[in-house]
């Protein structure tokens, strides 16, 4: 053997220091940030309907906290990771009928991701406050 | 393991010895059938949420005490917690490198996920027979 093997022509593994990740990808990543976030907004909503049970000082207690200011960020952090994980979640369904795989597809589907998220937001608080 | 040139089981048996316990799609069929039920469910939801905006206590037990909304908040309930124990245990076997940290933080994650959904199903259906 005198000439060095010829290092084999293969994709290479997209490496996250050295890869630039698209839309797409950080949009899939904040699918699992999002159900992580919301999985911890379900104390808030336990916590409500508890409460609740407890009768009308308990419930009291809880909706005040809710109407603080940082019970509205915490709502309203939960309704943008609610609304984004349905949109986004969706769309994952699509994706494991074999669906909207193509480049144009992928980028459609994160403005409608991105934008359906938004409009949902500001539609739900608007409603809810008007 | 010998290879199947010395080895007096058919290529056949060998698979079945090995392979498939028939469950392997369990977990991602169930992630998947709770995000489809959790879509009308989640809807239901955001409305119910909007219409209870600024609700006192007497209105928000009213809202609960109709067999409908007990119901769907209860399936809502079900579903959502189960999903959410799905999507943990996934997250965590991603990201956990070491083996009993991971084993041990996906057994905590269903025992908080299913004792909240208990708390949060029978606090439903107090408020709603005491309705």
């Amino acid at each position: 053997m005198t000439q060095a093997a010829k290092p084999p022509v293969r994709p290479l593994s997209p490496h996250l220091q050295v890869y630039r990740l698209p839309l797409a990808a950080w949009l899939s990543i904040t699918h699992r940030m999002t159900g992580v976030g919301l999985t911890i907004g379900t104390l808030l909503l336990t916590w409500w309907l508890a409460s609740a049970a407890y009768g009308p000082d308990a419930y009291e207690t809880a909706t005040d906290f809710m109407g603080s200011p940082l019970g509205y960020l915490m709502l309203f952090g939960f309704s943008v990771a609610l609304f984004y994980h349905l949109c986004n979640g969706i769309r994952h369904l699509l994706w494991d009928m074999g669906k909207n795989f193509t480049i144009a597809q992928t980028n459609a589907g994160n403005a409608i991701v991105l934008i359906g998220t938004a409009v949902l937001t500001a539609v739900a608080w608007f409603l809810a406050l008007v | 393991m010998s290879s199947p040139a010395n080895n007096l089981r058919s290529p056949l048996g060998r698979a079945r010895g090995l392979g498939s316990a028939k469950e392997g799609l369990h977990h991602w069929w169930a992630q998947r059938l709770t995000s489809i039920a959790l879509v009308p469910l989640t809807v239901w939801f955001v409305a119910s949420i909007i219409s209870l905006a600024g609700a006192g206590f007497v209105d928000f037990v009213a809202w609960l005490g109709s067999p409908f909304n007990a119901t769907v908040m209860i399936l809502f309930l079900a579903v959502s917690f189960h999903h959410a124990q799905l999507g943990l245990q996934v997250v965590l076997e991603d990201y956990v490198s070491s083996h009993g940290l991971r084993v041990a933080s996906i057994i905590i994650v269903k025992f908080v996920c299913y004792g909240l959904a208990a708390l949060a199903i029978v606090s439903t259906l107090i408020v709603t027979f005491g309705a």
